[in-house]
């Protein structure tokens, strides 16, 4: 209940809950808004949004803009959430090892983190993406390998600093073996910070996918918004709204999330609430 | 720092830079092998058109037949002696292609680069210096949105803005076609085209920066030095200036170094938008055509220009910052 309190304190956490939960419902209800497949044309090519009953008007092959943007939504939230998933497990993995481990086994897992950092993410992504040729899953393995370094990162920090707390001595006098102390002692105390973070992973994750496949490298079979994007780029002087539309509404789910982020940290931090920056 | 450590520190700098780009290498030479199929057709690019002769030539140059570690040297060798693999598409060498486009790529990021971290401290600062009032407002949600907002849309909405309706700047390529202009006027025209594609990659690490350089100034000024300066009355401008800006920036010269990486990947997206003939550019060509040898070298060309800029971010920050040890 404090919880919910202080998160609605925040006005544009608020506003983020809302946006999001309309992603939602679109996303859930696109089959029964839109029924069929988004590739079928169901207009003249480059009908202005309005016209022939299209809300935001047909592309290049007479295809409706609003229902590819609605099953669209599926795949952003999707990838999001699946990548953001396979992200978080090898990062908590790495950081938890690492913070818990210590010594030898920590400067290796460190390294090997910065070195994720220090190169290009998304070019090695493009790569990944390319060789394994474009399917949804390749996408979000892609994803999710460029992803987790700054949870590995947050989590061993965490494990850092919880190791040496009294409530884990207490376990390790009690005889309990190391993973369920990591399992069940100190990773549900460092689970705030990785909340945060996971909201932010998904915006993230949803931008880049929404990038791969406006370069082409999305799964071929699935309607995308960076795909619809991509597919007005060349048309742009002749048919705006083919890539004005799509592009908002990445812009609002990725903002809803951001917005929804911020609430989680004031709510889940309430000392650092409003010292943000 | 001491003048006398910087050898040291360098050198280990430098031995950290060359690990990184060797893994960098190991790390394409597996991708070659964890690709579906032949690694000698991956090599290939996947033309379709290699014939078998030229396959088995592949394979007995790679040493294909021979076991993994000796694969593997006969790659680094390859690499470490700048031979990128040649690209079949092309009919040319992989790093003739990448000399070729580094110049173009060079200009559009340092440009971005420039303009970000300028107006990113300025902003940021006037932000710091009017906690709460609606210009602090205006750039946090400037901010905000600029996080939210995909780098190649922003390009398409500035193209759509400035190109088709108002017909003010030019929309693509790195200078007018068939113009055959030289001195001031080749030099005007780049600048034109070059503005649209610097400001779309620019703007993301604006806000990035604003954001960051109010945050280390709003902590910066609450500090005892800080006081210490006012309470000797330093005048105001020379106390933001030369106490709270000077040490405000360290952060944002470390985090600029770490977002190099992302600024370059960022220029491939711009330079799809804006047919801006880089590496970014040539990286979308090779993805088109599947053309993996380029692909690869673009990742380590890519590679190594991050690693050399945070050479010098971290040299920066050490000439800057006395504090700085050799760790």
């Amino acid at each position: 209940m404090a919880f919910l309190k202080s998160f609605a304190r925040n006005k544009g956490a608020v506003v983020g809950v809302v946006v999001l939960a309309l992603v939602f419902v679109v996303a859930a209800l696109a089959d029964v808004i839109f029924p069929g497949t988004p590739w079928d044309m169901v207009a003249a090519p480059f009908m202005p949004p309005g016209e022939m009953d299209m809300l935001l008007g047909s592309d290049s092959l007479g295809r409706d803009v609003a229902a590819g943007i609605a099953h669209g939504a599926r795949i952003s939230l999707l990838v999001g959430a699946v990548s953001t998933v396979v992200a978080l497990a090898l990062g908590v993995s790495l950081g938890a090892l690492a913070g818990y481990v210590g010594g030898v086994v920590d400067d290796l897992v460190m390294r090997f983190t910065e070195f994720f950092q220090t190169i290009p993410s998304f070019v090695l992504a493009i790569l990944l993406v390319a060789i394994f040729t474009p399917t949804i899953s390749s996408v979000v393995f892609a994803i999710a390998v460029v992803s987790w370094p700054p949870v590995a990162r947050v989590v061993r920090a965490e494990f850092l600093s919880l190791r040496s707390r009294e409530f884990v001595q207490a376990a390790e006098v009690l005889g309990k073996s190391r993973l369920s102390i990591v399992v069940g002692d100190i990773l549900p105390n460092a689970l705030s910070p990785i909340i945060v973070l996971s909201s932010l992973m998904v915006a993230n994750a949803i931008l880049l996918e929404s990038a791969l496949s406006f370069l082409g490298l999305g799964d071929p079979n699935l309607m995308t918004w960076g795909f619809l994007i991509g597919s007005g780029r060349s048309v742009i002087r002749l048919a705006w709204w083919m890539s004005v539309f799509p592009g908002v509404a990445i812009f609002l789910t990725v903002l809803a999330l951001n917005l929804v982020g911020e609430g989680l940290s004031d709510a889940l931090n309430p000392r650092l609430a409003g010292r943000r920056t | 720092m001491d003048p006398a450590k910087l050898p040291g520190f360098l050198a280990q700098r430098l031995v950290k830079a060359a690990i990184v780009v060797l893994a960098i290498v190991v790390c394409n030479f597996f991708l070659i092998h964890a690709a579906p199929g032949d690694p000698a057709s991956v090599i290939a690019g996947q033309s379709g058109a290699a014939d078998e002769r030229f396959l088995q030539q592949l394979r007995t140059q790679f040493g294909l037949d021979q076991p993994l570690h000796v694969q593997l040297w006969i790659y680094v060798k390859g690499v470490l002696t700048l031979d990128l693999g040649f690209s079949h598409r092309q009919q040319m060498p992989v790093s003739t292609l990448i000399m070729d486009r580094l110049p173009a790529t060079l200009l559009l990021t340092g440009a971005a680069f420039a303009f970000a971290i300028t107006l990113g401290i300025t902003l940021g600062t006037l932000a710091a210096r009017r906690v709460g009032t609606w210009a602090d407002s205006v750039i946090t949600v400037l901010a905000l949105t600029f996080y939210a907002t995909p780098l190649f849309w922003v390009g398409l909405m500035l193209v759509l803005f400035f190109s088709v309706w108002l017909e003010w700047l030019p929309s693509f390529g790195m200078m007018s076609v068939g113009a055959n202009l030289a001195g001031l006027a080749l030099v005007l025209d780049v600048a034109k085209h070059l503005l649209l594609p610097a400001l779309t990659l620019g703007l993301f690490y604006m806000a990035v920066y604003a954001r960051l350089t109010r945050a280390t100034m709003l902590e910066v000024a609450d500090q005892d030095f800080v006081k210490t300066a006012r309470a000797k009355g330093v005048p105001e401008g020379q106390v933001v200036r030369r106490h709270v800006l000077r040490n405000a920036l360290l952060p944002v010269i470390t985090f600029a170094g770490i977002q190099a990486g992302q600024l370059i990947g960022g220029s491939i997206l711009v330079e799809t938008v804006f047919a801006w003939p880089g590496i970014g550019r040539l990286a979308f060509e090779a993805l088109l055509a599947r053309d993996y040898p380029v692909l690869m070298g673009v990742f380590f060309a890519t590679s190594v220009m991050v690693v050399l800029f945070n050479l010098l971010t971290d040299l920066l920050y050490a000439v800057v910052d006395p504090r700085v040890e050799v760790a």
